[in-house]
Formats: structure tokens, sequence, C-alpha cells
């Protein structure tokens, strides 16, 4: 039964990348990868009651965060150029003159 | 013996929700229809998954863990959506109208 669920996340997550790969606008790629990590999570989730080890789920829920963070990292690099790391744009871009 | 059953289905019906998302966000002509798709299989797919695998679990620390997992994606995900569809609209993503919809626009 597991088997059979994880091949059909795999089938998803196969879908997912050939949709991250065509994908005309960069957005298109950062939804496909957000969708591809979330069916890691479920993946992982599955194979670790599959092995019979309850503590892989640990792995599972860390993975569902990092992944948010991931895709709102991602979505701030694409759409500001750059994440503001040195101070001088910091500050410009507080006062909003970058924009 | 009926748990099996019960989370047999669960699984089953949650594989194939993820698969008719995964041909979703295929074959959609539109960014903002794809990430309907994707919307779609993130929480309602988990879902099923999950339950299915608690009813496999039983009562215990790893089925409170699944619901976890399940209530952050619940969570994570509508968010990311929504950030991801407000990036691109605001990039200037314009929507793939209808034919009729864009005649509208015109009158």
């Amino acid at each position: 039964m597991f088997i059979a669920i994880s091949l059909a996340i795999l089938i998803t997550m196969g879908l997912a990348l050939t949709r991250a790969l065509a994908g005309p606008t960069t957005y298109d790629r950062i939804a496909a990868v957000n969708m591809f990590g979330t069916k890691t999570v479920l993946l992982i989730a599955v194979l670790a009651l599959l092995s019979g080890r309850a503590d892989l789920l640990d792995i599972a829920l860390v993975y569902a965060l990092i992944n948010f963070i991931g895709v709102i990292a991602a979505l701030k690099l694409v759409t500001q150029g750059d994440f503001h790391t040195t101070d001088k744009d910091t500050i410009s871009a507080d006062k909003g003159e970058l924009e | 013996m009926i748990i099996d059953i019960l989370s047999w289905i669960l699984l089953m019906a949650g594989g194939i929700l993820g698969i008719i998302g995964g041909i979703g966000i295929y074959r959609f002509p539109d960014f903002y229809s794809r990430l309907h798709a994707a919307g779609i299989t993130d929480t309602l797919c988990a879902l099923l998954i999950l339950l299915g695998l608690g009813l496999q679990a039983g009562w215990g620390i790893a089925s409170f863990k699944l619901a976890l997992i399940f209530i952050f994606l619940l969570f994570t995900c509508p968010t990311a959506s929504h950030a991801l569809a407000n990036a691109a609209l605001h990039s200037g993503l314009k929507p793939k109208l209808g034919k009729d919809a864009a005649r509208l626009n015109h009158d």
C-alpha cells in the first residue's frame, strides 16, 4: 500500500519537475518547486511509516517549513533583484529610493 | 481490518488527487491556473495522505507529528501561493483571459 502511494507521489513530482523545466516564467518554476517540496514532505512521511521509524517525521516537519521559507526567499530575490544584504542598499531600500 | 481498508481508500484518493494536480500544473495554459492546480494538491492531497498514514500509525506520537505536519502545510502552502500570485501580478504578468472577457474589457 505504501509503495503504491509513494509511486503516485513520485509521478506527481515528475510532473512538477517537467513544469519546472519547461515553465516559461520564473514564477512557474517557483510554483513547481514549491509543489515538488510539498510532495517531498509527503514522500518522507510515507517512507517514515514504510520503514517503521517514526522519528523520520521530524525531518518531514522541518522540510515543510524550510520549503516555505525557500519559496518566500526566492520570491524576494526575483521581485527585488537582490536580498538587500549590503548596508547601502538596505538603508536606501528603507527610504524607498530603490523603487 | 476496517482501518486498513479506510486508510487504503484515503491514501489512494490522496495519490490520485496528487496526480491530477500534477497533470493540472503540467497542462494548464496560464501561470495563474497552474498555481490553482498546484494549490489544490498542496492542501487536500496532503490531508488525505496524512490522514491515511495517521490511521496506519494509530494513536501516538507519530500521528501527532503527522497532524502537526498537516497544520504547518495548511498554513504555509496557501500563504506561499498568495505570495507567488502577488509577486507575479506586481511584476506585470497578465492573466490570460478568455476571448469574451478580453472583448468585455474593450467595450
